[in-house]
């Protein structure tokens, strides 16, 4: 490897690396607004200026490749007196208002000025003023402050795939703006609140609530959508003030969704805080005690399979793990997960996840999707298909239209014949396919809802295993799940005799019910008859408005738990904030209501819950960590009927209930339901 | 210069016509497929001609099909160059230089007969449109110091009694001759015989 001298001391460094990449290696902290990792460079801000030997003036590191023998140096005086004239400069228009800055405290521009700023300014003309600009409803702009860094043009271009933000005119006149200034429509647009170094964009909702350093950080996951975004959730006191993203190469980079960054308002609107039970046709507010006499009357009088549960999306493992405990003691087997009929096989581990992993997609030279739109199903990960599309060129073919991806795709058919060709080695694009040496097949739910979706899955995997595509080192086969719970539920065999025959749906259409138990579950659509409903959740959605004894529980951010995304990783949701009202931590929910039941504990404490939950977890490996490969087992027949694979629309801000519950996401529907309409999309 | 105000009023549509199609045909042959964004400056400047001199947001948007940009790039370039309009102007635009040598020769003067006889303001439009100004930086001819652009013709060599005589001939829709108005030949210096001819001033 190369070498390169940084004041002083000799590193080696890869190839292809700039002289700001080689001073980090070296220790040497170099400062910079326009440079960042995941971004091109630009080379338009002039702070990471740095000395080099045999050239006269200091020259900008972020630029500059890193060359064998150069000797740099980062700490004379010419260097500082250099970053000191560019600080001047970057100052000389930028407002002293860090007092009503929403930056104030984390703005790279202020830390900056500590070590580089002048404590007296020599440019006494009027500073320049910049109108507001309008960027939707999540991002705030305050325009006078922009350094003109061009962080946030470049991941609406390359990273987000929507080139709207843009820099017009020029030199003094420069500003920052989309077009016309209509709102951002990308799912990523709050990352560029993260990307600005001063406070000129900034969050809307979060505007003038609270500063970084009164807050109490906690590090977390999303659990709304189920590739498990890491993420770092601010309270102060019981609030959860704003969502930020936390660095996972493995899985968000260090990106997160606008679902996830801004539905936190959500949790603070429409909580249930206490129980509540239906008398005359309303819901009455009552105690705890009052409540559950209700469900065990009831429960007692109805015969145990008559009984029926349903698990929601956000729930943890743990909850699952209790709630299926809950469902052996009351000796009842009808549970299930699904919203949407779509075929599963617990058989094997790999059935039911995302194999390649969200690493592996920069690794493969083909992708195909299949009746999935990952655009909205899991934001996060076609961020990553996008990366790997733009770096990498890789070609992307879809069978099923689903709309604008941000990245150019190939549509090779919509109906189920074009796949019975596909495995029958019969269609044009098995010519490409055979040529990739790691494709990538992603399966979305809507694919597997149709009729054949059982033969899509099932011979497709064959097809893939028969030509050495599924094994240790590649996993060609991917299944887009979108809820947070799916893959612990199939994991903890949740509805494991009648997987496919859909029982449970037929029997809640033909009222045979009589007591239904909704564990945070909002999505399921059916007819109300006369079952009596328990709703156990966070939120008054669609769940508790049909029920007839609600149950207060916490919400993610309010409790401990384990979940397990789409790749099978299993990660540890925190604590944050504690639950509102009267309201328990879900598992506590379901330990008292067997207490009152059984006079019996489910679980003596929540250790010895996530304990018990975690050996079932099928080939689990440690936390953090992909679950181990398994050789898969026989293939399963399944009819084939040829049918059209439609793709069916999610309405992205409206998902779950918490992102209904929330003021910002609803806004944000509006605007889109709004483009859509108009068709003023770009 | 401050930012470029785009035009309140709008139309709605904006097509090459046939001649200018062409044209503009013949400028993508110059570049390879995937380089055809290359074009967007020509294609500006082409839909600026057929538009009265100044591109609404139809021709930024058939431009930005045209070439397959986004929206926003093509709209960067044109707010970056001064020769794009964005918004209407006269009949006979007068750009007049404001910059250093122009400035020392007296720009000043140049512009308060502007203001005088024009308006108060640069880019407004005379009432029945003859006519709008506005400051430039340098357009090279800074050896015939002070001068003005009028539409594609240079008038230098200017004082505030010939910049009045032009104002006026362009109210009379009889614009006077382009060139030095102190009976220069191009950039000959003046009141000396030209050495080789008029040919090699």
């Amino acid at each position: 490897m190369p070498k390169i001298n940084i004041n002083g001391k000799e590193v080696e460094f890869e190839s292809g690396m700039t002289i700001l990449q080689a001073c980090e290696l070296a220790g040497a902290e170099i400062p910079r607004f326009c440079y960042h990792e995941r971004l091109s460079i630009a080379g338009n801000c002039r702070m990471c200026l740095v000395e080099m030997d045999k050239s006269r003036k200091p020259i900008a590191s972020c630029a500059m490749p890193a060359a064998e023998g150069m000797n740099i140096k980062t700490n004379t005086e010419m260097v500082e007196k250099a970053r000191k004239g560019v600080m001047e400069f970057l100052l000389a228009n930028h407002p002293l208002d860090c007092p009503v800055c929403d930056q104030g405290g984390e703005c790279d521009l202020q830390d900056q000025s500590l070590y580089y700023g002048v404590d007296k300014s020599r440019f006494s003309e009027n500073k320049r003023y910049v109108s507001e600009k309008y960027m939707g409803p999540l991002i705030k702009t305050q325009m006078t402050r922009c350094i003109h860094c061009t962080r946030c043009v470049r991941f609406a271009t390359e990273v987000a795939g929507v080139p709207e933000i843009g820099a017009i005119g020029r030199g003094e006149n420069m500003e920052i703006t989309t077009y016309l200034e209509k709102s951002m429509e990308s799912e990523l647009s709050g990352n560029v609140i993260d990307l600005c170094p001063v406070g000129a964009l900034t969050s809307k909702p979060y505007a003038f609530s609270a500063r970084p350093w009164e807050l109490k950080k906690t590090e977390s996951i999303d659990v709304l959508d189920a590739v498990g975004s890491n993420i770092r959730v601010d309270t102060y006191g019981w609030e959860v003030k704003r969502i930020l993203p936390r660095l996972n190469e493995d899985i968000n980079e260090e990106w997160i969704s606008d679902k996830t960054r801004y539905s936190c308002d959500g949790l603070l609107k429409q909580r249930l805080d206490t129980p509540y039970i239906k008398k005359n046709n309303k819901l009455v507010k009552s105690s705890w005690d009052e409540a559950l006499d209700v469900i065990i009357k009831k429960l007692n009088e109805t015969e145990n399979s008559k009984v029926a549960g349903h698990l929601g999306d956000l729930v943890s493992l743990e909850t699952i793990f209790a709630f299926k405990k809950f469902f052996e003691l009351l000796n009842s087997p009808n549970l299930e997960f699904r919203e949407k009929k779509f075929y599963i096989n617990s058989e094997d581990k790999m059935n039911y996840l995302f194999n390649s992993s969200i690493n592996g997609i920069e690794k493969s030279d083909l992708i195909l999707l299949i009746g999935c739109n990952p655009r909205h199903e899991a934001t996060i990960l076609n961020a990553r298909i996008r990366k790997t599309f733009r770096d990498n060129k890789t070609p992307i073919f879809s069978i099923g239209n689903p709309g604008d991806q941000t990245y150019d795709y190939k549509i090779i058919g919509d109906n189920t014949e074009i796949i019975k060709d596909i495995i029958e080695e019969k269609h044009e694009f098995n010519k490409v396919f055979d040529k990739a040496k790691k494709p990538l097949i992603i399966i979305g739910e809507s694919a597997l809802e149709l009729e054949s979706g059982g033969y899509i899955f099932e011979e497709l995997k064959n097809f893939l295993f028969q030509k050495k595509l599924i094994s240790e080192k590649w996993n060609s086969l991917n299944i887009l799940i979108q809820n947070a719970s799916t893959v612990g539920a199939i994991d903890f065999n949740i509805s494991k005799d009648k997987q496919n025959n859909f029982e449970f749906f037929d029997n809640i259409k033909n009222n045979k019910y009589k007591v239904l138990y909704l564990l945070n579950s909002d999505n399921l659509k059916f007819n109300k008859n006369d079952e009596f409903i328990i709703y156990q959740g966070s939120h008054g959605d669609r769940g508790a408005e049909i029920a007839d004894v609600i149950l207060p529980s916490a919400a993610y951010t309010e409790e401990n738990g384990l979940y397990q995304n789409l790749e099978g990783r299993v990660q540890e949701c925190r604590k944050a904030s504690y639950p509102a009202g009267e309201a328990l931590e879900s598992w506590k929910v379901l330990n008292k209501l067997t207490n009152a039941y059984k006079n019996k504990n489910l679980f003596e404490s929540f250790n010895s819950l996530r304990e018990e939950a975690l050996k079932k977890i099928v080939n689990f490996d440690t936390i953090n960590k992909l679950p181990k490969y398994k050789k898969p087992s026989k293939k399963i027949d399944c009819r084939f009927k040829k049918e059209k694979i439609l793709i069916n629309p999610i309405d992205y801000y409206f998902s779950n209930s918490i992102s209904r519950a929330s003021k910002i996401m609803s806004e944000c529907r509006d605007i889109k339901l709004k483009h859509l309409k108009s068709g003023t999309n770009n | 210069m401050s930012l470029k105000k785009v035009n309140p009023e709008q139309p709605k549509t904006f097509k090459f016509d046939e001649k200018f199609k062409n044209i503009a045909d013949e400028i993508l042959k110059k570049y390879p497929e995937k380089n055809k964004k290359s074009a967007v400056m020509p294609f500006l400047y082409l839909a600026q001609k057929q538009n009265n001199n100044w591109i609404p947001l139809a021709a930024i948007k058939y431009v930005s099909k045209y070439l397959s940009m986004p929206y926003i790039s093509v709209y960067e370039v044109a707010t970056f160059y001064s020769m794009y309009n964005l918004s209407p102007v006269g009949k006979y635009f007068i750009q007049v230089c404001t910059t250093t040598p122009c400035l020392i020769r007296g720009a000043d003067k140049i512009i308060k007969v502007c203001k005088q006889k024009i308006s108060e303001k640069e880019n407004q439009v005379t009432k029945n449109g003859e006519c709008s100004w506005t400051e430039v930086e340098c357009l090279g001819a800074c050896v015939n110091a002070p001068m003005m652009q009028i539409n594609n013709d240079y008038y230098e060599d200017l004082d505030e009694k010939s910049t009045a005589k032009i104002i006026d001939s362009i109210f009379k829709d009889k614009i006077l001759e382009p060139g030095s108005y102190r009976g220069r030949k191009n950039t000959s210096p003046e009141n000396k015989e030209i050495i080789n001819g008029p040919d090699h001033a």
